[in-house]
């Protein structure tokens, strides 16, 4: 038992569960909570705008696969975090926000700077805790680390009264804690996974797809034993995209509205798939009913509320993807179970990959985005952690980007929130400060997050951010010409600002790109200099993504560039 | 087609909100529910009845089960449950008659009559939604001024494997 007050046992409880950072915002009703982060040796990274320190936390959170921490005050600081949770929650990304909200006595009455966040949140939240006395605290923090980091993981909000935050309080520290409704530790059935085997080699035309759970379970190792053990191709979801590494003559890439359509073909050709860790979602194969037609599945996740959610599935094993896996693993080298490359199966996938590279037209214009993407690829040690914004550029980075060190892409692909690929990456790089970071970026999603060089720059936290810059809001711009007869409206963006200056005025480093060679060369500088840096890349604004499944329709019916 | 579902959840503030927002963010329909506290008062049970498909129905449950805050989830069995609603029905009187005639009905479906005025009365019905049907249509051509109903509360007949 110890007498403090209840922001300095959040501090406490934070620095017991290993948070060494929060990125956030101060305001009136969490200044006792920053008067104690004064004191603590926890870092503070201060945002331009709440929502950027909650997309910092997710970055942060996706790459060291611990909670990221972020602070708002009150009513408006904490509903400019609900776009960063909703994002979190949508790709099972673990996150803390703490948020500041007005003294109890005041709750309900409309206080200034008053928002009802659990209520706002209740949807977009693995959970909420709202602890309305000092000797919660310890507790609920407890609880709301091991929520968010375990099962299929997810952000956790907490949000404390100021008075709540200010009072003392006699206090204790569990070291553990249960939660009588929570479960997040499913053996995996060892009969269902034999049976998978079974169906898996009884199948002839077999496929793995690979989802976020590989990534966030880190089960690249398991996966790809697998994979080479059964000689099965692996197809990924977007989500799932550096699940398998991208240059392994077994991956095929992802799937999906504009999947690579190698992955497409196959996926659709598949009899029987293996999911991982993906919740089929309508982005990756399209509509429901076509999806399953003729196709055994069999889904491992480790969410049981997604089987069956979405597809109907032959066989489930609900548990952690990484243990299923590795059990997966141990069962066909006990059995010595290996398959031959050597089969009609692969061989038509080995076709259909080398069919689309040779006959698949590219954009020929000098900057199209495959060549841009590739010479960023080259330039790039494999090492690097790579984010997005949400765009064209995202997908022709799913097309055109292959990740070869799994688990190093990162991206909005659930909620698809523009905005959160430079301030994810700034997460990224605190977590990973080893390695470079680079967000790949359109200048529409860039514009709204931008405001975070501030903090790349005085915080030593340098990205590059890869602007592809079509001067429009570019996927708009393609879904008007394609699907509304070239009606463009509400999507001209200008040459405006210019991002040389821009980066320039908040000290980072500002490079035009205007070839191939220039993109390289301005690459090389930004490594070397290790200072926040924009590449402003123009490229041409009549470019499309392709191939592309239009939504409703199904992966067969897949666009080609013509 | 209704089912019964019963949840058992953690006995604080916010979790009916949570349960009732989980059915409409996800576009499930509530057709009635009741919460009362159980024999633990850390516990409460609500009895949730829903029109859904099996599919939807079993999306419903694991949903349902995914909530930190729920600590049992059953989707009940009609044969193997006991279920009832209570229903207070106010009637029409026109004539002295009418008093009679409801009250041997209300007898005959062992209900209680409360409050009998000159121009209504109130019948408190507990039954199962089927036998709380018949006997609205009986009284309908009295004319039913106003009903309130609980909402179904249920619970599986004996202990493990006896039901």
């Amino acid at each position: 038992m110890e007498k403090m007050s209840g922001a300095r046992s959040l501090m406490v409880a934070l620095e017991k569960e290993g948070a060494n950072i929060v990125f956030g915002l101060p305001g009136g009703a969490n200044l006792p909570i920053y008067d104690e982060l004064y004191k603590s040796n926890i870092r503070h990274i201060l945002v331009r705008h709440e929502q950027s320190a909650s997309h910092m936390a997710d970055g942060f959170g996706r790459v060291s696969r611990r909670p990221g921490v972020c602070f708002a005050t009150s009513g408006p600081g904490a509903t400019n975090i609900v776009t960063g949770i909703a994002t979190a929650q949508a790709d099972s990304s673990p996150m803390i926000a703490v948020t500041g909200q007005v003294p109890t006595k005041m709750i309900g009455r409309d206080a200034f700077q008053e928002s009802d966040i659990i209520g706002i949140s209740n949807p977009i939240v693995k959970y909420a805790f709202q602890p309305m006395t000092v000797a919660e605290i310890p507790e609920v923090v407890k609880k709301a680390f091991y929520i968010s980091s375990t099962g299929r993981p997810g952000p956790v909000l907490i949000d404390i009264p100021k008075d709540v935050q200010q009072n003392e309080a006699e206090v204790t520290f569990p070291s553990e804690v249960k939660i009588r409704g929570y479960h997040p530790w499913v053996d995996p059935d060892i009969r269902e996974i034999e049976r998978s085997i079974d169906m898996l080699l009884a199948s002839e035309r077999p496929v793995i797809l690979a989802g976020g759970g590989v990534i966030i379970s880190g089960a690249f190792a398991e996966l790809q034993s697998i994979a080479e053990m059964l000689m099965i191709p692996v197809v990924t979801t977007f989500k799932g995209k550096g699940s398998f590494p991208e240059n392994h003559p077994l991956s095929l890439g992802p799937i999906g509205m504009h999947g690579h359509a190698e992955a497409n073909k196959i996926m659709v050709e598949a009899d029987c798939v293996l999911a991982c860790g993906s919740r089929f979602s309508d982005r990756s194969v399209g509509t429901f009913e076509e999806f399953e037609k003729n196709l055994k599945i069999i889904h491992m996740d480790v969410d049981p509320a997604e089987i069956g959610k979405n597809q109907t599935t032959h066989i489930a094993i609900v548990g952690d993807i990484k243990a299923s896996l590795r059990i997966m693993v141990k069962m066909l080298i006990q059995k010595a179970i290996k398959r031959e490359g050597d089969n009609p199966w692969l061989k038509r996938v080995n076709e259909t990959r080398e069919y689309f590279r040779q006959n698949l037209k590219l954009h020929s214009h000098p900057l199209g985005a495959a060549k841009v993407l590739r010479k960023l690829r080259e330039t790039l040690p494999s090492q690097s952690i790579v984010t997005t914004e949400v765009g064209q550029h995202q997908m022709w980075a799913s097309l055109f980007f292959d990740v070869i060190h799994p688990g190093t892409f990162f991206s909005s692909t659930g909620l698809g929130t523009m905005g959160w690929g430079f301030p994810a990456a700034i997460g990224a790089k605190a977590a990973r400060p080893d390695v470079p970071v680079v967000d790949i970026a359109g200048e529409g999603s860039f514009n709204m997050t931008e405001n975070s060089l501030a903090v790349s720059v005085l915080d030593d936290l340098p990205v590059i951010v890869f602007l592809l810059n079509n001067f429009s809001l570019g996927m708009v711009a393609q879904w008007q010409r394609t699907f509304y007869d070239r009606r463009m409206i509400g999507i001209d963006l200008k040459n405006c600002p210019d991002y040389v200056k821009l980066a320039e005025s908040y000290g980072a480093q500002g490079i035009r790109a205007q070839s191939i060679d220039e993109i390289g060369k301005a690459v090389q500088t930004a490594l070397k200099s290790n200072i926040a840096t924009v590449i402003d890349i123009p490229i041409d604004p009549q470019e499309d993504v392709l191939p592309f499944v239009a939504p409703g329709t199904s992966l067969k019916d897949m666009i080609l560039p013509s | 087609m209704w089912s019964i579902i019963s949840v058992l959840v953690e006995n604080k503030p916010g979790v009916l909100f949570k349960v009732t927002n989980l059915f409409r963010s996800r576009n499930y329909n509530i057709d009635s529910i009741s919460v009362g506290i159980t024999e633990n008062p850390e516990f409460s049970r609500m009895t949730i009845t829903t029109s859904a498909d099996e599919k939807q129905l079993s999306q419903i449950v694991k949903q349902l089960d995914k909530m930190i805050d729920t600590v049992e989830v059953k989707l009940l069995d009609e044969k193997k449950s006991i279920y009832r609603e209570l229903v207070l029905m106010k009637i029409k009187i026109l004539k002295p008659s009418d008093v009679m005639e409801i009250t041997d009905l209300a007898n005959a479906f062992k209900c209680n009559v409360h409050d009998v005025r000159r121009s209504s009365i109130v019948v408190e019905i507990t039954a199962t939604p089927d036998r709380i049907n018949a006997f609205e249509d009986l009284v309908r051509g009295y004319g039913i001024l106003e009903i309130a109903r609980t909402g179904m509360c249920a619970l599986e007949r004996g202990v493990g494997n006896e039901s």
